[in-house]
């Protein structure tokens, strides 16, 4: 990457106005970036290379038998449960987080609209360890909505993949919320009055105009949420221990030596497991976002 | 807009309705859980134990300490960088920079932790002799440890970016510089006089990113072996349950005050951005922002 990095600079000075100032500033540009690729190397591209390296090698040797451990047996299910609560999560909050920012960007004030986006914007970095508290306090087995509807007896457990389900919500949902509201902005009353005039209906009208314009962010936010829901760890670990097989619960177990000495290998390969599934999400995401931004802009 | 064409919409409320009760409930509760202990009926000992907890002090200060770190280290690298490809217009820099600054996003936390945790066991399997030991000592020394830092300006990388560059797009960095410059400033304080003030928005916004991010971080911290913030809690709710979820609400309430406080720093002090914007503070809040001005952007490419 250095090497096409250094030869840039003289191949863009020539689409530009030959200004003194300006072309000498060229090398100076990515002087200035230097610290932050330098830092990216060593602190990310360096654990890289070391997961892609110990994933990759079996007793010393490269090989796929340490990958291919990895999709197989108690892994498999792990990836398979944490790929199913993702998706069921996402699509969930998806739907929920459309009709939330609709009904708000919709509605007359202004107060109301601006008090869910910054209370969104709070609830969706609510994850990780105090999310799973609060839970425990509410629907947990001594939790107070537990206790007070007698939950239980209705065979209620917040240590399920439901409850886990329930949990998620609470930030994806707000998370959904704020990346579809932009879009939401961004149809044109005047698409609805020219639907209208020309008879559609309410259906009709987002049928043909208002759901295919939103459809790329709605997808490009799914994938957002699928990667939230599928990367995290700290909710799942201090609330449901490992009843609820997860690939990332799986790593970690690997990684604090709670499995066979010599597991590292497994970690990093589980690892490599979930970074194949994460690109190949953003491989979708990415073109998505594109064509919504052209129709949107 | 067109309100009269709008007919009355009760599924509005109905949504609105369940939304605010299932986000208020597990709150409410949570309060309810820590004030209303059973065996002792109403009391607030859950709150006033807090502070006298065993290491609550220690791990809250390490925690702040590592939040300020990351957020010096990310707004040092990124700052420079962003700058610098609004400045000289180079294609290749902007795309490689999105580039590096996407790819974060696409390693977990655990999967960082677990490469971070391979190549800091090469310090004493393979580096035990070399000097380069020291430093893998030093980065993981427990009362503040470095390599959260890093571990952490990775994670917040994309974010901190995008704050950025989105905040960069709303100001004509270049014509403000060249207007400094011709009236005889000097380069650092065409900088820091007249550029940074412009991006105040920007640089609260990716700000209260990192804060919020290192603040709540449990994973990477957990995995290596240290203690901040979150990892107490955890620890600290095998002994005593209420306690551990009050700690939780007044996190969340830290995280919505230093919220209002960004958002009130932005209002008043940043006259120069679109203050109602900054009170989202994700990245893809800037999403409004951006493609307002892309399409300015996209005229004066045309024009040259």
């Amino acid at each position: 990457m250095t090497i096409s990095i250094t030869s840039t600079p003289r191949t863009t000075t020539a689409v530009e106005r030959p200004k003194g100032r300006r072309s000498r500033r060229r090398p100076g540009a990515w002087l200035a970036a230097l610290p932050l690729l330098a830092f990216v190397a060593l602190a990310f591209g360096l654990p890289a290379l070391a997961m892609l390296n110990g994933a990759l090698s079996v007793d010393g040797a490269y090989g796929l038998a340490t990958m291919s451990q990895s999709v197989h047996g108690a892994y498999r299910t792990a990836l398979l449960g944490s790929v199913k609560l993702s998706a069921t999560t996402a699509a969930i909050a998806a739907v929920l987080g459309l009709l939330l920012a609709q009904a708000v960007v919709t509605s007359r004030g202004t107060a109301l609209r601006e008090a869910v986006l910054t209370a969104s914007g709070v609830l969706a970095n609510f994850g990780g360890v105090p999310l799973a508290f609060a839970f425990v306090a509410t629907l947990g087995n001594a939790g107070v909505l537990t206790t007070e509807l007698g939950l239980t007896d209705h065979g209620w457990s917040l240590y399920s993949f439901w409850g886990l389900a329930l949990t998620y919500l609470y930030f994806l949902v707000p998370l959904m919320v704020l990346t579809v509201a932009p879009a939401l902005d961004g149809l044109r009353p005047q698409w609805r009055e020219a639907a209208q005039n020309s008879g559609a209906s309410a259906w009709q009208y987002w049928r043909h105009v208002g759901i295919p314009v939103l459809l790329p962010t709605l997808l490009g936010g799914f994938v957002l949420l699928f990667g939230s829901a599928f990367a995290a760890y700290a909710t799942a670990a201090s609330m449901v221990g490992s009843s609820v097989p997860l690939v990332t619960l799986q790593i970690a177990d690997a990684l604090s030596g709670n499995v066979l000495v010599g597991q590292e290998n497994v970690a990093l390969a589980l690892s490599l497991d979930m970074v194949i599934i994460a690109l190949l999400v953003m491989a979708v995401h990415l073109p998505l976002q594109r064509r919504s931004a052209r129709w949107l802009a | 807009m067109a309100r009269l064409t709008h007919p009355p919409r009760p599924w509005r409320g109905a949504v609105l309705l369940v939304a605010g009760a299932y986000f208020a409930v597990p709150l409410l509760a949570s309060l309810v859980f820590t004030v209303d202990v059973p065996g002792q009926g109403f009391t607030l000992g859950s709150y006033t134990q807090i502070f006298a907890a065993d290491g609550f002090t220690a791990a809250l200060l390490r925690s702040l300490g590592l939040a300020l770190a990351t957020v010096a280290l990310a707004l040092f690298l990124t700052v420079p960088a962003a700058l610098a490809v609004r400045l000289s217009g180079s294609g290749r820099l902007r795309a490689a920079l999105e580039v590096v600054c996407t790819l974060p996003l696409v390693v977990p936390p655990v999967a960082l932790v677990a490469g971070l945790g391979t190549v800091l066991k090469w310090g004493p399997d393979h580096l035990a002799t070399t000097p380069l030991y020291e430093t893998f000592v030093a980065i993981q020394n427990p009362s503040f440890p470095l390599v959260l830092v890093f571990a952490y300006v990775v994670m917040a990388l994309p974010f901190v970016y995008r704050s950025l560059d989105a905040g960069l797009r709303a100001v004509e960095v270049r014509t403000l510089v060249e207007a400094a410059r011709d009236l005889g400033a000097s380069w650092p304080r065409a900088l820091f006089a007249v550029v940074l003030p412009n991006l105040r928005t920007a640089l609260l916004n990716a700000s209260f990113l990192a804060l919020a991010l290192v603040l709540g971080e449990f994973t990477v911290a957990s995995l290596l072996g240290f203690q901040p913030f979150a990892v107490w809690i955890v620890q600290a709710s095998g002994a005593n349950a209420q306690l551990s979820v009050a700690v939780s609400l007044l996190s969340l309430l830290l995280t919505w005050g230093l919220l209002l406080v960004v958002t009130g720093l932005a209002r008043t002090r940043g006259a120069t951005g679109r203050p109602a914007r900054t009170t989202r503070p994700l990245a893809s809040s800037a999403h409004t922002r951006t493609t307002r001005t892309t399409r300015t952007t996209r005229r004066k490419e045309a024009v040259r």
